[in-house]
């Protein structure tokens, strides 16, 4: 059987971890044609795929990876965007071991195909691509954010021939692809393509419009014959420990925003400041507590980071971690900070050590706080990435229903308490990762569609009272 | 791209502008403010709305940091590369009674849409207004106009009364009944007002910490208020002055001044 021969993933090419530190370029370097056949032979395209299941938006994967081994790469890469509009930001950033490539049958064995990077080969190798003919219909949809959720639902609804304007709040366009994945793990080149790709298809886009401030939802809703909601999750938590204000403590939102949108590690080029730290404490366990562990480190600084429970239940990607790790980061595992210390500017955090109780709602152990177990270490910088709540500016200025924590209620049609007002992504209140942002985006469309078409029948289950 | 319709120099290093900028100036109402960008390289930053009509905004701010000097340099004409806004909540505008407005340096702009509309909502405004001296004085024709009492304080004594604005505001608590104090100024001279009023009146401040996005997302406005922590951007900018924690506030905004300087001097060199 060929995945005898061939057991083991082909390796990615990557810069070396004592130079990439040094830099903000990209880690994974893509594969070549070589390597992509290589790795697209070793899928052993299984009658019923259960990779398929396994990807929230239901890429074709058998076929796209048949594609690639083939040497057929446009027509991979036309396979890939008739279910995902953001190939080059999925194959870089989607928990693929947690997703498709879990499902991979090839993972029982030894190692799943790598279902990832062979998605980034395809959407980084794509030679031309044809916007197909869309029969022009006369409904008009804004589309509020232009995260990956905004993004998707924008484009497939731009691709059935619908109007679509997209309005997004800041100077830039991507939402936490842009202000928050740093350069290093999605170059913002990579970002501006697939947003290219999206106004090819005719989406056109307004920057620096607060909906909910400079254009009302109302004025939108008479305006628009359907609306979509994407805003995100931007509102950083905060532990609500003691010294959590002074200087030097930053929610991972500020530390990455002012880096990966304002460019700050270019001070005093451009004109946003951040500070050289020697020693940053990250807490937390998930992908933004890694981004920012690593541009600390790119930064010139000493990373630890701490985390609650342990190792297995960090919520990052793998492969992140390990990089993170290359990269001489440390990691203090169930810790949890109690006090950040200093007068004016952090000197150091107090810890207390934790050990792991029962299993939680989330499907993890609860981690318990250990007597007597404090403990503190120096630093200079901490950066505080527990989690993000609802941007609260929209829901907040909106007659629309809202639900815990300030999650804009919908139904199983991403209909809000306003039959023609639509959301999705994390603004209606899970914990998601771009690739489930950009499936209720899709599923949001199809809705809007339906609606739009008369065929989505309101039952006014979901009417505000 | 908005463009400066009208720039004004109003008194030393304190300049007046006039964006056309339909969406927002249509909206806008007092106490709420716009974040702007210069230029590809420039920061993102907070500047309280003035006025506004049906076209254009107005803009008051003083060249002290790297991005308002460089700001004060844009001639009539010029664009600035992004605009967003009107930011924040809107001032809570009803009738009160007596309304005393203390503006320090350029919070005298800031107090001018204020005072327009609490007038109109039938409240009685006395207006303290400080400044350097008389000709860091700024506004105060419009100022005057609107209220039924103009107080003017110059640290050294060069128009109006020598002191700073706390002393007059002292003075006035003693003879009359205040039923809000609204201050609006640097943050030391907010706080100084807050103490005073402790007891003695409600009072209103308009805060101007450390902001990047203003639209809730990065958490640099962070402020404590009662307690809590609450974001300028979206939970303010105006808060209830006896609540503030304004030694963590002054704190927190000071965290970037060794950045500011170096750039300043980086600018000078050039």
């Amino acid at each position: 059987m060929q995945f005898k021969k061939n057991k083991m993933k082909t390796s990615m090419p990557q810069q070396k971890p004592e130079e990439r530190i040094k830099n903000f370029d990209e880690v994974n370097l893509g594969y070549d044609e070589k390597s992509a056949i290589k790795e697209a032979s070793r899928c052993l395209q299984c009658k019923k795929p259960v990779c398929i299941d396994g990807c929230p938006v239901k890429i074709n994967i058998p076929k796209f990876i048949k594609q690639i081994k083939d040497k057929k790469f446009n027509d991979a890469i036309k396979t890939i965007k008739e279910q995902n509009f953001l190939p080059k930001v999925c194959g870089r950033v989607c928990p693929q071991e947690t997703q498709c490539e879990e499902k991979c049958i090839l993972a029982k064995k030894k190692q799943a195909v790598a279902i990832g990077y062979l998605e980034r080969f395809a959407g980084d190798n794509e030679k031309s691509f044809d916007i197909p003919k869309i029969k022009k219909i006369s409904k008009k949809i804004a589309v509020v954010g232009s995260g990956p959720s905004s993004l998707t639902c924008a484009a497939k609804l731009a691709l059935m021939g619908h109007n679509v304007k997209l309005f997004e709040a800041l100077h830039k366009t991507g939402g936490v692809l842009r202000y928050g994945i740093p350069e290093f793990r999605l170059p913002k080149k990579i970002v501006d393509d697939e947003i290219n790709y999206i106004k090819k298809l005719g989406v056109e886009i307004e920057i620096n419009a607060v909906i909910g401030r400079t254009i009302s939802l109302d004025e939108l809703s008479n305006e628009y014959d359907a609306i979509f909601i994407g805003t995100g999750a931007g509102l950083p938590y905060f532990m609500h420990i003691p010294g959590e204000n002074l200087n030097g403590v930053y929610s991972a939102n500020e530390f990455l925003t002012r880096i990966n949108l304002m460019k700050a590690n270019e001070f005093p080029k451009t004109k946003t400041p951040i500070k050289k730290a020697k020693k940053t404490i990250v807490v937390g366990g998930g992908n933004v507590a890694i981004d920012a562990a690593r541009t600390a480190r790119r930064l010139g600084s000493d990373v630890t980071v701490v985390y609650r429970r342990s190792f297995d239940e960090m919520p990052g990607r793998i492969e992140e971690i390990e990089h993170a790790r290359e990269e001489g980061i440390n990691f203090l595992m169930l810790t949890n900070p109690t006090k950040i210390l200093g007068e004016k500017i952090v000197t150091g955090i107090e810890c207390q050590q934790m050990m792991l109780g029962e299993m939680d709602s989330s499907g993890r152990r609860t981690p318990l706080p250990i007597e007597d177990s404090e403990f503190s270490l120096e630093c200079d910088q901490v950066i505080i990435a527990i989690g993000q709540g609802i941007n609260p500016l929209l829901a907040r200025n909106s007659e629309l229903r809202t639900g815990m924590r300030g999650s804009i209620d919908v139904n199983e049609k991403y209909q809000t308490s306003n039959p023609k007002i639509f959301a999705g992504g994390d603004v209606i209140g899970q914990e998601a990762t771009v690739i489930k942002a950009m499936a209720d985006g899709k599923n949001a469309a199809s809705a809007i569609d339906a609606f739009l078409r008369g065929e989505l029948k309101d039952d006014g289950s979901n009417r505000a009272e | 791209m908005p463009i400066i319709t009208k720039k004004q120099k109003l008194a030393e290093n304190i300049f007046l502008m006039n964006v056309k900028a339909p969406n927002i100036a249509k909206k806008a109402k007092p106490g709420q403010f716009v974040i702007l960008r210069i230029d590809e390289e420039g920061e993102r930053i907070p500047l309280t709305i003035a006025d506004s009509n049906q076209n254009e905004i107005t803009l008051v701010f003083q060249a002290i940091g790297k991005t308002t000097k460089q700001l004060s340099e844009l001639k009539k004409g010029d664009n600035m590369l992004d605009l967003i806004g009107p930011l924040g909540n809107p001032s809570d505008i009803r009738e009160y009674g007596t309304v005393c407005l203390v503006g320090g340096g350029i919070g005298a702009a800031e107090l001018l849409p204020l005072a327009k509309a609490l007038k109109k909502a039938k409240n009685k405004i006395i207006t303290i207004i400080g400044a350097k001296n008389k000709k860091s004085l700024i506004f105060v024709d419009e100022l005057k106009k609107l209220s039924k009492q103009l107080i003017i304080c110059t640290d050294d004594g060069s128009r109006g009364m020598k002191g700073f604005v706390t002393a007059a505001l002292e003075a006035l608590l003693k003879k009359e009944r205040l039923n809000l104090v609204y201050a609006v100024g640097p943050t030391i001279m907010m706080k100084s007002v807050s103490a005073l009023t402790m007891d003695k009146a409600r009072t209103t401040v308009s805060l101007n910490p450390i902001m990047i996005d203003g639209i809730g997302m990065c958490g640099g406005c962070r402020v404590i208020v009662d307690d809590q922590v609450r974001f300028a951007c979206v939970d303010g900018p105006e808060f209830n002055g006896h609540q503030v924690d304004w030694d963590d506030l002054l704190n927190r905004t000071s965290h970037y001044l060794e950045e500011e300087k170096h750039v300043c001097n980086l600018r000078k060199i050039k």
